[in-house]
């Protein structure tokens, strides 16, 4: 088996399991006054503490929350209601057009239902906000804008945003940036605090930590109006029980990922070299997605010409190479990816596309069974062709 | 049970198509444990947006790709989920209604066969490296010693389907799999036998419907595709006004309910379509005896397996419709197209329909019927 789809989830990292499974031994409510309560409320503490530190923050500006998508709608949704509520004019909301789901559609609701002007940013042929763009849109009415949302880099085609450049344009203006950075920790140089943003998204499970668990890195000045109303846990911004495990674990894993990213960086770059090569050499018209030098590290993303994605999909599953057309989501009936098309990209060709993201457990066979699968793949596919 | 699948000497790499209904996650589960290599393979076929892409990405709202994916995942198969929507609209959709509109009778199930299943589908499948497609339908598949196939009606009548794939020909045959078709049982064994595997389809309800009409009201789906064209209900003996309708395309020959007629034929008796002409928008009726058809004429003959075009006058028996019964006939081939007689006359004959033609249980080949014979000169 050649896993290659790490950035739809990656494995648990054996210490997070381990941190895991001795919380699931212990009891304890986190907001419970008792012994049991306080050694969960302490656990919960100290993980925030490492969270923040890996992350760049302060423990102060962790929100837990059950994930990425959760993150991501607390920050639009949340910051959206109360801007507005502060100021009515505030309706618009600047989004870049390649951002995941989790955004994408939350904007789309706010549009349909709370009276949104959601204005798509300008990305270039690599699917990148430049700052010049940013800041046109900003400044044609600083005062109308709720939020901006930008992710810290792609999770299809891999391109990094300019993001403290972009927060440097919101801030001038007061206007809180959020940014999407699910796919960036451990790889690229992810702190919050030193970021210009309003707020951040990270999620456990693409890092190495659990599933269902996630968190938004939140300024201390930012109040956004809750999307789960309850007890009142984490700063009365979203509510509910804490997850004492998970945190545990999502807490080592960002501590690992921090301290060992450079080296991932390098040797899982070095590996995603090696594909890129090796995808190019046996198929020469494929074209790569995305910025070929400032991307994430461990993602190549590829369109070939007059095949299905889905076609290349089954044929090298049927090899054991596991990879993906575009993110998840998207894999249940084949659509050309919004990111490639907001990209520019021809949509017959946005119909051939895969994804390798490469992980901690990534291997030079891994790639070795790409490089002699993917000839072959893409020659049958082409017979197929586009239905 | 695997002793029926055909070519079981060697392991087949198998699209077993499943439609998240019972059968064709028996038949996909049979051709596992017959040695098979299967893939799983829903089809996105519907543009009902009740069902079919409802959000902004049609991404896994579809019930019936869930419980397919759900008996795939049983049966421990990859499945994908292919979109043939736009294939399905143009070659079965639009042709039901351009069918219906010209006063014919379609069956788009049977279309849905030759240019869906066992044409775009199997083409893919055969281009990805797959030696067949495998469908829940009941027909059997027989190879012969020589290396050429026939098709025969199920083993149980009651549930046979070949009418609906006699328009296979011997390449579709020849990569085609029934895992159910020889199997002598009750709907009830398959659900049995669903439940035993493990497959949570088993209870799942029985689909009869035609699949992109949701609600099951095709006049009212024809209505919406072709408006609204008031026009005369005639008398076929006397050529006199009887009613209006709401447009002829929504008739069939030898429908008796829905004409709305104001009063009573002449002799009391019930009065029931004969002819739909669509030029003039009229729609004919007349006694249930004026339906008697003694000949018929049917085009784009096609000859089921390796069965040749027949030279000669040959007696078949003949289905006329999906469910309908067997009647005997005269069958002959002229400037290719199928001529048939009755040796008894027959009711409620469609043109539109296909008349498929058997040599006992062997489906000998389909053809479209394109004109009748009555027995009176009522119309």
């Amino acid at each position: 088996m050649a896993y290659l789809d790490h950035a739809a989830t990656t494995p648990m990292l054996p210490e997070a399991a381990a941190a895991m499974t001795a919380q699931f031994a212990a009891t304890g409510n986190a907001s419970s006054l008792h012994a049991a309560g306080r050694r969960a409320r302490r656990t919960v503490e100290e993980a925030r503490e490492a969270l923040a530190e890996a992350l760049g923050g302060r423990p102060s500006e962790v929100v837990f929350t059950a994930g990425g998508t959760e993150a991501d709608n607390l920050a639009v949704k949340g910051l959206y209601w109360s801007r507005r509520d502060a100021d009515p004019a505030r309706t618009r909301v600047l989004a870049s057009p390649v951002e995941h789901h989790a955004v994408l559609d939350a904007v789309h609701w706010l549009a349909e239902h709370e009276g949104a002007e959601v204005e798509y940013l300008p990305v270039d042929h690599h699917g990148r906000v430049r700052p010049e763009a940013f800041r046109e849109a900003v400044e044609r009415n600083p005062d109308d804008i709720a939020l901006a949302t930008v992710m810290w880099a792609n999770n299809e085609i891999g391109t990094v945003m300019p993001v403290r450049e972009l927060a440097a344009v919101a801030r001038e203006h007061g206007i809180p940036l959020h940014s999407d950075a699910v796919q960036a920790v451990g790889q690229l140089d992810v702190r919050f605090g030193d970021s210009g943003l309003a707020a951040m998204t990270v999620s456990g499970h693409k890092i190495g930590g659990p599933y269902g668990i996630g968190a938004l890195l939140l300024g201390r000045d930012q109040t956004p109006v809750p999307v789960l109303h309850g007890g009142g846990q984490e700063r009365h911004v979203r509510s509910g029980t804490l997850d004492v495990p998970a945190i545990a674990a999502f807490a080592v894993a960002a501590v690992l990922a921090a301290e060992r990213r450079e080296r991932f960086a390098a040797e899982v770059g070095a590996l995603r070299d090696e594909l890129i090569r090796a995808v190019l050499a046996a198929v020469p018209d494929a074209v790569l997605g995305g910025d070929p030098e400032d991307r994430l590290p461990a993602n190549a993303h590829f369109s070939f010409p007059g095949c299905e994605g889905d076609s290349l999909l089954l044929l090298l599953d049927a090899q054991g190479i596991e990879c993906s057309t575009g993110s998840a989501c998207t894999a249940g009936v084949a659509q050309p990816s919004h990111v490639l098309l907001a990209t520019g990209t021809d949509p017959q060709l946005a119909r051939g596309t895969l994804r390798f993201s490469l992980g901690h457990t990534s291997t030079k066979e891994d790639v070795a069974a790409v490089a002699a699968a993917i000839g072959p793949a893409v020659a049958r596919a082409r017979t197929a062709g586009l239905s | 049970m695997t002793e029926n699948l055909p070519r079981t000497a060697r392991p087949l790499r198998v699209l077993a198509a499943m439609s998240g209904g019972v059968d064709s996650a028996v038949a996909a589960a049979r051709a596992v444990e017959a040695g098979h290599d299967v893939t799983g393979v829903h089809l996105a076929l519907s543009a009902n947006p009740q069902s079919f892409r409802t959000g902004a990405r049609g991404c896994c709202t579809i019930e019936d790709s869930r419980d397919a994916r759900r008996a795939a995942d049983v049966i421990g198969i990859p499945f994908y989920c292919w979109d043939l929507a736009e294939r399905f609209r143009e070659d079965v959709v639009e042709d039901f209604v351009a069918e219906y509109e010209a006063g014919r009778t379609p069956n788009p199930c049977l279309r849905c066969n030759e240019k869906i299943k066992f044409a775009a589908l199997l083409d893919k499948a055969l281009a990805l490296g797959f030696d067949a497609v495998c469908t829940g339908h009941y027909a059997t598949i027989v190879e012969k010693e020589d290396g050429t196939r026939e098709m025969h009606r199920a083993s149980d009548m009651a549930k046979d389907q070949s009418y609906v794939l006699g328009v296979l020909d011997e390449k579709q045959l020849a990569h085609a799999l029934f895992p159910l078709g020889d199997t002598v049982t009750t709907k009830d064994e398959i659900r049995a036998e669903a439940e035993r595997r493990g497959l949570a389809v088993a209870k799942k309800p029985d689909s009869h419907d035609i699949c992109f009409i949701a609600d099951g009201d095709t006049q009212g789906f024809l209505a919406k595709r072709l408006g609204k064209a008031e026009g005369d209900i005639v008398d076929g003996a006397t050529g006199e006004k009887v009613g209006t309708h709401d447009g002829a395309y929504g008739f069939t020959i030898g429908q008796r309910k829905g004409l709305r007629i104001g009063h009573p034929a002449p002799d009391g008796k019930p009065r029931y379509v004969l002819d739909i002409s669509p030029v003039n928008n009229t729609v004919t009726v007349g006694p249930v005896e004026a339906l008697d058809v003694t000949a018929l004429t049917a085009i784009r003959p096609r000859w089921c397996g390796s069965t040749p075009a027949p030279a000669g006058t040959y007696t078949y028996t003949a289905q006329l419709r999906a469910h309908g019964g067997e009647t005997e006939v005269f069958a002959e081939v002229v400037d290719g197209e199928l001529h048939v007689r009755f040796t008894e006359p027959v009711r409620g004959v469609a043109p539109g329909q296909a008349i498929v033609l058997y040599d006992g249980t062997r489906v000998v080949g389909s053809a479209t019927i394109a004109t009748t014979t009555r027995a009176t000169a009522a119309v």
